[in-house]
């Protein structure tokens, strides 16, 4: 355990220092500042609460950015320092392997955490500041859609590590990494869009479908903060859900799956892993 | 003395490229070994073994009385380890990097600062590594190897990208490694640099071990001849061919300078006779095989059945 953290500490310290930590969050701010300002103004006609609006505007960015942050950080957190040298030097102390990957998953994952917090933070900060009302279930949504964009960026941290421990060279995790966002964020969803309107809804019935969409960790993010209660009707995503029905449990059991699943398969890589 | 690292029949290939065939070696506590050979002659190979970092096809390896590849890191602790080109994450200060490896050994910090003032870089400490030179690296290398007073140190070509005055420190302080007792494996593709810095050599090519002793059982095995130059003294030419007559086959390197390559078992005779009072010999000088033909030879009697 003191492993892990010495660990995750020297990622937390090398992340502050590359600024990492710094952009991401700045990053994260300006979009979720943007993205508040401008989408308050049709609150009034659409009679949803204000912070339910920064939520959909939010949910919606965090699918596209932090899988994508996520990856970038994960990549290349085996087969570079594979590649740099850094591993051999650090596999010869008294370490063992799965003990680096964890430690390394806790230290990018909070490093991922404090941007998200602070990033999206700002925005629901900003707007409490302006004096607008905001409900205590607004509140509530808002929380859990800041801790499951953290679990999201966990899936896509623990599938980067799994790339990086399979493959020999940086530059093919870098790609894997681009394929692995363009296919859960863009192409997934338009296949699985194409393959409904084509279906009419003749084989693909509920339970499929409930299957179809846990098996992509943005969708059972999507259905998550998308399709419940007020947002839901606000974002177009209530209907889906019905259909589905699944409910907030078993999207976030999905998640979690998704997260462990390549975190231990990217450990039993690496463990067998020959220098 | 007792054994720290115990090699026993080791065989490890990758694929099918054999990296290291049938090695059996033991070093000693407070015995400082070169291991030499060509690159890719399993040098690395063997010190990843010692590490555990990679495991034996076959045979066995022990180091500190555990198997290294076993998972269990008491003997680690107790482990330096230098690599060939070390590197270290840019982006944090030197003293920064050797804090992360002293908590991962569990030294008390406080060591680092005197660790990093040994090796000459306390004035770079809170430095950023991304701007150390070369030779700064590999000091800091050194430094995280002797983290926690080590037993055994496996250096991996220690002094490559060393100046000469660095080079001077390095062994210094692998002296005083010695002095203490640790057992030192240092690992070069020169011999000659070694020369007086190792007790015993152990030569490796092409993955096996060719040789295994100290510089001078090591002469004695290979009998290699000495050199003797002689300057002539100006005398009639007929005295000369005379003397050479009757002492042997000098070869001319020009009008006054003879040379000889001796056998060990005629060097003395040799040296008598030229040294005598009626030998026109107005000067003499004698170069023992140095340690690079006598590495040349190894090998070259292992090329020599093939």
């Amino acid at each position: 355990m003191m492993n892990i953290l010495i660990v995750a500490r020297k990622e937390i310290q090398e992340g502050l220092r590359n600024r990492w930590v710094l952009a991401t969050t700045l990053l994260l701010a300006a979009l979720a500042l943007t993205l508040t300002f401008l989408g308050s103004a049709p609150t009034g006609t659409v009679g949803a609460g204000a912070l339910d609006v920064v939520i959909v505007s939010l949910s919606s960015l965090t699918i596209f950015l932090v899988p994508l942050i996520a990856l970038l950080i994960s990549h290349d957190a085996i087969v570079g320092e594979m590649e740099r040298g850094t591993m051999l030097l650090l596999l010869s102390y008294p370490i063992g392997r799965w003990q680096v990957i964890m430690g390394k998953f806790i230290g990018h994952l909070a490093i991922l955490s404090f941007a998200t917090l602070f990033g999206y933070g700002a925005a629901a900060a900003a707007m409490a500041a302006t004096g607008v009302p905001i409900d205590t279930a607004s509140w509530t949504a808002f929380a859990s859609m800041i801790l499951s964009s953290i679990l999201l960026g966990a899936v896509f941290i623990a599938i980067g590590y799994l790339v990086s421990a399979l493959v020999a060279e940086r530059g093919t995790a870098g790609g894997i990494a681009i394929g692995v966002w363009l296919l859960c964020v863009l192409i997934y969803d338009m296949a699985l869009l194409g393959v409904l309107v084509v279906d009419q809804g003749r084989t693909i019935g509920g339970g499929l479908l409930s299957a179809l969409l846990l098996a992509n960790p943005t969708d059972a993010y999507r259905l998550l903060n998308l399709g419940s209660e007020s947002v839901g009707a606000l974002s177009g995503m209530g209907g889906v859900a019905d259909n589905a029905a699944l409910g907030p449990a078993a999207l976030i059991a999905a998640l979690v799956a998704w997260a462990l699943a390549p975190l231990a398969a990217a450990a039993m890589v690496f463990a067998r892993r020959e220098l | 003395m007792t054994d720290t690292v115990n090699v026993t029949g080791v065989t490890k290939s990758y694929g099918k490229v054999p990296a290291v065939i049938d090695v059996t070696c033991s070093l000693k506590e407070g015995e400082t070994i070169a291991l030499v050979g060509h690159n890719g002659a399993g040098k690395t190979t063997l010190i990843k073994l010692m590490l555990g970092l990679i495991r034996p096809d076959s045979g066995m390896v022990r180091v500190l009385g555990e198997d290294p590849a076993a998972g269990q890191f008491a003997a680690r602790r107790r482990l330096g380890y230098l690599p060939e080109n070390v590197s270290f994450n840019m982006a944090l200060t030197g003293r920064e990097t050797l804090s992360f490896y002293a908590r991962l050994k569990r030294v008390p910090l406080d060591t680092v600062g005197a660790l990093l003032e040994r090796v000459g870089l306390a004035g770079a400490a809170d430095r950023r590594v991304g701007t150390y030179s070369k030779g700064m690296r590999q000091r800091l290398g050194l430094a995280q190897a002797l983290l926690g007073r080590p037993r055994v140190l496996l250096l991996d070509e220690p002094t490559t990208g060393l100046d000469p005055a660095l080079r001077h420190s390095f062994y210094e302080i692998v002296a005083e490694l010695r002095a203490d007792g640790a057992t030192v494996l240092l690992s070069s593709h020169a011999l000659t640099e070694l020369e007086g810095k190792a007790d015993r050599v152990v030569i490796v090519n092409r993955g096996a071990k060719i040789a295994d002793g100290t510089i001078e059982e090591l002469r004695q095995i290979a009998k290699l001849p000495t050199r003797i130059r002689v300057r002539l003294a100006e005398c009639e030419a007929g005295k000369v061919d005379d003397w050479i007559g009757r002492t042997g086959a000098w070869k001319r390197i020009n009008g006054h300078v003879l040379e000889i390559d001796a056998e060990p078992s005629e060097k003395i005779s040799l040296l008598r006779s030229a040294a005598s009072t009626d030998a026109p010999v107005v000067d003499l000088d004698v170069a023992p095989p140095s340690l690079d033909e006598l590495y040349a030879h190894f090998l070259g009697a292992e090329e020599a059945p093939q």
